[in-house]
């Protein structure tokens, strides 16, 4: 695990660690990290150029399963750690991954503004439509009337499903693609682009909870490749992600706004900071 | 508060120190406001109990500020009779009050400004000449509009001719040579300056009343040095951005008010247990809530010293003046670089929104090192958390081969992987605690002045006050020992035990209803007496003449 160096090629299970995951046997989160670590192999990447980010929730468990180097952080907060990071580091690779609750409820606002600030980051949610880890409350992705569970009021909430790639558009993501836990290679591609891409991309990945969301094993029979060019016009990409039922796979927008962040680059010596405070 | 400022130039340019506050409503812009300056031959670090001039350049809003004003019989008040009478809050000070007819005079010069007649009264009468002023004149406006200067050189002239005929003015002792270089700064700014000082290179902030200009000095600083400056969309991404570059190898700081301080505590319990440097820059204001935005208080200690859940200890650091605000900013990136963990830095509104004239910092050589890892032998596992005997343990820079670990949260084994074993945590805790413990802070844990039977213990702004009437009780035969606590969090018992020895009574000053400080005195330190206590609220500043009377008091 500590021969990582300048020269080397790395396989996907080198980018995998050695702790075993407090996944559920048959969890949709495994699949995603076969297609992230397969990822960062098919681009070449190097296990101390990399960084995975978290926040807390079943999926955010995810950068201890790595061997980059990762932040667990707190609950909702991934996406400013990881810009935190991404902008003190431009060298790195910096990928930050978590759940549906994790990224749209607590973490909501965070959310809005990384797409907005665009930091050439890629951001992995696994939407599983539950929170895991309390044991099935409804997360902003749940469905209005979903009552499967105890912890769900009879009837469901009541409340419009969040809509994560609507929103993304809306608030200015450069990057928006939706994979599926059950195509790991489809989606291990689709992750590769969006790491490629600058600026802010934003993956959804479709990663069932046989626990809390038993039904979800059908997605297996209702997510579909769409195999659609992806579009540059942000009008074409609304229209796509607001006609679709939340089950088409793939790369549905690209954009083109150029990443955050000017180059670093000191012009003064610090003791040149004195002249302004010197009478 | 143009004019405030170009008096407070003109002042230093004469070779004076000074220290000026300000004061203003929540207004957004305009409106009412007060410039309260001290002048002096020497350094000055506090207000005064009642200022010896006001000058009014109209009554508006006043009464807002009466308190904020205190003035004596031995006061002059200068005021414009066409602005209306004198408000009977200042006439019943006694004060003797003279006309100034600004508003005539400033009409008899093409573009004149009353402020301008005002600027030359004051000066003449406390005795700086016409020359500093029109140089600081010709600074701010000859280049830009040639006819404001003329305007303003004129009504300069005019106010100093009139107040010469006033009489009954104070004028101050000549200045000393400027035989040093000074400074004009102010804590916030000097904050910033003391965080790239220190090696800081990434800054995340929310704007926040009295804090903001700490972010203003980065946004600007940082660039120039190489640095990232980030305006976060709240407290919680500032702090969590920045743990995020410190886990990136740049030391990092966010600045915040108490209602900021709150949402970040959550991120500083992560700084705390991931063993991630971090420095947050409180400049308090009074609270609880909202409170008043633009007022001191020193009423955050507990937040700061006991707000994270869990047991979770961490530095915390507190500048005792504005110059200071540079210094212990600094030192705190130093520690918390040192030690990975978070610092946080104890300002209040009354040193970081002050600005002040003072004799040039020294450069002092804390520059923030971290412990840096070196990769493990081939087959061995990388350990970041490793038990060493100093509790702190080698921390690598992402993109260093063979180090790459999960920096986390959860409690963890010494290679970072969760654990819940309790030998894991009693471990943890204990090399966390015993970092803080032991490490060497040198001197700098507090400003201890003069000898006596009292001490005076105390910490931040409150420290000016303490130390002016330590030295009015000095005239007095009463002799105290000023102990100014820099190093709040962790602990220093032997150090304060020796500082107290042949101390017989203890008073500890403060600006805390609750005597927050008081408390934490009592409560984490084995004291030889029973302290009293002089705490008491914000908004108004802690000032000379109320500790004076208490070592009265005391020392009868």
């Amino acid at each position: 695990m500590s021969s990582c160096d300048s020269t080397a090629t790395y396989a996907a299970k080198d980018f995998k660690s050695d702790v075993k995951p407090v996944w559920c046997p048959g969890c949709g989160d495994y699949a995603v990290l076969s297609s992230i670590t397969k990822a960062f192999a098919d681009l070449g990447l190097k296990p101390h150029e990399t960084s995975v980010v978290s926040g807390i929730g079943c999926s955010s468990r995810i950068p201890a399963y790595t061997n980059t180097y990762g932040i667990h952080s707190i609950h909702g907060r991934a996406l400013a750690v990881g810009q935190g990071l991404k902008l003190a580091r431009p060298d790195l690779t910096v990928m930050v991954a978590g759940g549906d609750g994790d990224g749209f409820s607590i973490g909501g606002n965070h959310f809005l503004h990384a797409c907005r600030r665009n930091v050439d980051l890629t951001y992995i949610v696994m939407d599983n439509r539950v929170y895991g880890m309390t044991k099935g409350q409804p997360s902003p992705t749940t469905e209005s009337d979903w009552d499967a569970s105890a912890m769900a009021p009879p009837g469901g909430t009541g409340m419009t499903p969040f809509h994560p790639l609507a929103i993304a558009l809306a608030s200015g993501a450069n990057f928006i693609a939706r994979g599926f836990s059950g195509d790991p290679n489809g989606t291990a591609q689709i992750i590769a682009e969006a790491i490629r891409h600058p600026g802010f991309s934003f993956v959804a990945i479709m990663s069932p909870c046989i626990t809390f969301r038993e039904e979800q094993r059908d997605w297996k029979n209702t997510m579909r490749n769409v195999n659609i060019e992806p579009t540059t016009d942000p009008a074409q990409a609304a229209r796509r992600l607001m006609t679709d039922d939340g089950f088409n796979c793939g790369i549905l927008y690209r954009g083109n706004r150029p990443a955050y962040g000017k180059e670093k680059k000191a012009t003064n010596a610090v003791s040149d900071l004195d002249r302004e405070f010197t009478l | 508060m143009t004019a405030a400022n170009m008096f407070l130039d003109a002042a230093a340019e004469a070779g004076y120190y000074a220290l000026f506050g300000r004061s203003s409503g929540p207004q957004i812009r305009g409106g009412e406001a007060a410039a309260l300056v001290r002048l002096g031959v020497e350094p000055i670090t506090s207000v005064d109990d009642t200022f010896d001039i006001m000058l009014a350049i109209d009554w508006q809003g006043v009464q807002r500020f009466a308190a904020e004003l205190p003035l004596s019989k031995n006061s002059i008040v200068i005021c414009d009779p066409s602005a209306g009478d004198v408000p009977d809050v200042y006439v019943k000070t006694g004060a003797k009050i003279v006309h100034l007819h600004m508003k005539d005079l400033a009409k008899e010069i093409p573009g004149g400004r009353p402020n301008m007649i005002a600027l030359g009264a004051v000066a003449e009468l406390i005795g700086i000449p016409v020359g500093p002023l029109t140089e600081v004149l010709g600074k701010s406006l000859k280049k830009k509009r040639a006819d404001a200067y003329e305007a303003s050189v004129a009504g300069v002239k005019a106010g100093a001719a009139a107040a010469a005929t006033l009489g009954g003015a104070k004028r101050l002792a000549a200045a000393k040579a400027k035989d040093a270089k000074r400074w004009t700064v102010t804590g916030n700014y000097g904050a910033g300056l003391g965080a790239i000082r220190g090696g800081v290179r990434f800054c995340a902030a929310y704007p926040i009343t009295p804090a903001t200009e700490v972010l203003e000095y980065l946004a600007s600083a940082l660039p120039k040095v190489g640095g990232v400056f980030v305006q976060a969309e709240d407290e919680l991404a500032s702090i969590n951005m920045c743990l995020g570059a410190s886990y990136g190898g740049e030391a990092s700081i966010t600045s915040t008010a108490g209602p900021g301080l709150s949402l970040m505590t959550e991120g500083l319990g992560l700084a705390v247990a991931s063993e991630t440097p971090v420095v947050v820059v409180d400049v308090q204001r009074v609270g609880p809530s909202t409170g008043i935005a633009t007022k001191c208080e020193q009423s955050d200690l507990n937040i700061a010293v006991y707000g994270l859940h869990g047991d979770a200890p961490h530095l915390v650091v507190a500048p005792n003046s504005v110059g200071d605000c540079i210094f212990t900013t600094q030192w705190g990136v130093y520690l918390a670089e040192s030690l990975q963990t978070a610092c946080l830095v104890m300002s209040d509104q009354a040193l970081g929104q002050s600005r002040a004239i003072i004799d040039a910092p020294a450069d002092v050589a804390f520059v923030g090192k971290r412990l840096v890892a070196e990769a493990p032998a081939e087959g061995e596992v990388f350990k970041r958390y490793a038990n060493t005997a100093s509790g702190i343990s080698p921390m690598p820079v992402p993109g260093q081969p063979g180090c790459q670990y999960t920096s986390d949260g959860l409690e963890h084994t010494e290679t970072g992987t969760p654990s819940s074993q309790s030998s894991d945590h009693t471990l943890q805790l204990d090399k966390r605690q015993r970092k803080l413990t032991n490490f060497d802070y040198g001197n700098h844990w507090a400003t201890i002045e003069g000898e006596g039977d009292i001490a005076v213990i105390t910490w931040g702004s409150c420290t000016g006050a303490a130390r002016e009437a330590v030295a009015r009780a000095k005239a007095d035969g009463i002799n105290a020992k000023l102990i100014s606590l820099r190093l709040i969090s962790p602990i220093r018992p032997q150090h304060l035990a020796d500082a107290l020895k042949g101390v017989s009574k203890i008073l500890v000053v403060e600006q805390s209803h609750q005597g927050q400080f008081t408390r934490y005195l009592r409560g984490e330190y084995d004291l030889p007496v029973k302290p009293e206590s002089l705490s008491r609220s914000g908004p108004l500043p802690m000032r000379p003449g109320e500790i004076h009377a208490r070592l009265l008091s005391m020392g009868k």
